[in-house]
């Protein structure tokens, strides 16, 4: 048994036999040709077969993922008819007599060459485009057969790396899974395969390569991105058991997916999800959230050797923002200290880190991270639906001096001509008692509530919640901790504010109803738990 | 001659499908299409190097439209880039 990782396209989990791709990938030699009209013949020939095999791809592609997906190969059809393309095959034929492949194959490492060396890493993928049209000209000037496999069963196809047309191509009932050695998940590669609903895992490394073999047993999922070469009996009745599984939560979400998180006397929620970086987003989407009610920046710190820049932040929040296509972004400002560190900020021990120097204390007292992180939001907040919320807050004075630190921001980017959004909402985290027993106090000065229900029982039942030994005192469901969230409900409420839930208590469908009958406005799990959420609401009624 | 310029709203800018489409219909027409960007100029039936120009969500382009059909072709093109970039 080998394990090996990449990263999962599409979440599914494929037990199968391996099967490797093959392909008519020949090696194109230079060879001198008298007859050039000819050659222009050859060349002429091969794009007019080319162009009928990728009109057929096309209507495999419009029945099988759709038009939107589609019209990429009648853009790899015009791309044959490119005039800078034509003439520069044209020329190097007649100014160095040579054959048409030769003149297809540097033709092609020229134009892809060029999109490689953008910026953009969008405009990097379409390297891969110009190289599949030319490829199949290729094959059309040699063979005049385009690529593809027949299998008689279904098997997980094996490729060092797949171009769209040769996606399409597969015969979908054929194939269980793809699994590629390299390859971006921007490529239109791994949006087909999403689309197809096939699992894949991409850029799996060349040593998979060397190990896979025909018909060699292989466990593919596409959540973790794990490949699992010859699984024991053990291995493979686990993964067997996360496949059924998971086809029972896909027919779930089938049947409530585009579903409102109504009670079957009408109250609505909003059911959003939690998400700690960029790449949580396709779950996010996956699962069906309204939006995002939880989006933690501590990964921008933890990953980085050094304070992330104001850049670094504005490309992540952007991204997340416009992948969300106008749904509501909660973005939490940087919450470090108590159990997560960072060696760079160079923080003291502390006897007593969970009431130590953390979040918004750390912001508050060292203003140039603090600033530079909200330029990056107050930036973003230009592509999408956003709101920024700050953690740990106790007092009013505190929101105060945030709210002068936004305003700062926003004077300054006005100033400097940077596109913001003006009703960007403002809003903090209930997670200390203090706050919720102050709410009313609290609740004119922002936009919106969120209740951290894990540091709101810790700090409310002074229980450690690191420490196992004291599980047996903790009650989740303490009333004193639904006390304070109902007060806090009540102010917001009062106050034209809205609350939410983002703690793990938001998920816990025993207290649904509770929360509902306070009138929280939203709930935040994290994705996986939106659709078992809303199935729960749509089967409460409030009005008994 | 007729000229107007348009700011992209689309989040990852002309890429592929959209240039694909915007040369197909500046296709349909006799005049010339220019579209520039910072001094480099592009003809907009030129797709490879249309997409090359690496246009981004938030860049302004101007467009120069020259021939018999100028007007209609403008028009068509200022509804595209509205409709889908």
């Amino acid at each position: 048994m080998t394990k090996f990782k990449g990263k999962g396209v599409y979440g599914a989990i494929a037990i199968g036999n391996a099967a490797l791709f093959k392909r008519q990938d020949e090696q194109v030699r230079r060879t001198h040709v008298d007859d050039i009209e000819a050659e222009f013949a050859r060349f002429e020939e091969a794009k007019e077969l080319a162009t009928e095999q990728l009109s057929e791809i096309y209507e495999k592609a419009l029945k099988e993922v759709g038009e939107t997906h589609a019209q990429i190969f009648e853009v790899h059809m015009m791309m044959l008819e490119d005039d800078d393309y034509n003439e520069s095959i044209t020329n190097i034929i007649r100014t160095q007599s040579v054959n048409a492949e030769y003149a297809v194959a540097t033709t092609a490492d020229n134009f892809a060459d060029m999109f490689a060396s953008m910026e953009d890493a969008y405009m990097q993928a379409r390297a891969a485009d110009v190289k599949d049209i030319s490829n199949r000209l290729i094959n059309c000037l040699t063979k005049g057969e385009s690529a593809g496999q027949q299998m008689s069963q279904k098997m997980i196809i094996c490729a060092d790396d797949l171009a769209p047309s040769e996606t399409v191509s597969l015969d979908k009932e054929s194939v269980l899974a793809f699994v590629t050695a390299y390859g971006s998940s921007n490529s239109h590669t791994a949006i087909l395969a999403r689309n197809m609903n096939i699992p894949a895992v991409i850029g799996v490394g060349e040593d998979f390569l060397k190990a896979v073999e025909d018909g060699k047993r292989i466990i593919v999922d596409g959540y973790t991105g794990e490949i699992i070469l010859e699984p024991d009996a053990e291995t493979e009745s686990a993964m067997q058991k996360k496949q059924e599984d998971d086809l029972h939560k896909k027919s779930l979400l089938q049947e409530l997916k585009g579903k409102e998180n109504v009670t079957l006397d009408g109250t609505k929620v909003n059911i959003y999800a939690n998400i700690g970086g960029v790449d949580g987003v396709g779950a996010v989407l996956a699962n069906d959230a309204g939006g995002i009610g939880l989006f933690r920046s501590e990964f921008l710190y933890l990953e980085s050797p050094d304070y992330p820049t104001e850049e670094q932040q504005f490309t992540a929040y952007r991204k997340v923002l416009e992948s969300m296509m106008g749904k509501k972004v909660i973005i939490r400002t940087l919450d470090i200290g108590a159990d997560k560190q960072i060696d760079y900020f160079n923080l003291d021990k502390e006897e007593n880190p969970a009431l130590g120097f953390r979040a918004i204390r750390i912001c508050l007292t060292r203003p140039e991270i603090f600033k530079t992180q909200l330029r990056a939001l107050y930036r973003a907040s230009a592509f999408g639906n956003l709101g920024i919320m700050f953690p740990m807050i106790t007092s009013v004075s505190e929101v105060e001096k945030i709210l002068t630190v936004c305003e700062e921001v926003k004077a300054e980017l006005k100033e400097a001509g940077v596109p913001y959004d003006e009703n960007t909402e403002v809003g903090i985290m209930i997670e200390t008692p203090a706050a919720a027993v102050i709410s009313d106090r609290l609740a004119p000065l922002v936009n919106f509530f969120s209740v951290g229900t894990n540091d709101l029982t810790q700090y409310t039942l002074a229980i450690d919640r690191q420490n196992a030994k004291l599980e047996p005192f903790c009650d989740t469901h303490h009333e004193a901790i639904l006390r304070l969230i109902e007060m806090s409900a009540k102010n917001a409420h009062a106050h034209g504010a809205w609350i939410g839930i983002c703690g793990e208590l938001a998920a816990d469908t025993t207290l649904t109803e509770a929360f509902l009958r306070m009138g929280i406005d939203e709930l935040s799990v994290s994705a996986p738990f939106v659709l078992p959420l809303r199935d729960a609401v749509r089967k409460l009624d409030l009005s008994k | 001659m007729k000229t107007f310029s348009y700011t992209i709203q689309d989040a990852v800018g002309i890429h592929a499908r959209p240039a694909g489409l915007l040369a197909k219909l500046a296709k349909t027409f006799t005049s010339t299409v220019t579209l520039e960007k910072d001094g480099k100029s592009v003809n907009v039936t030129k797709l490879m190097m249309l997409m090359g120009m690496g246009i981004k969500c938030g860049d302004t382009v101007n467009f120069t439209v020259e021939g018999e059909d100028e007007e209609a072709a403008a028009k068509a093109i200022e509804d595209f880039m509205k409709e889908n970039l």
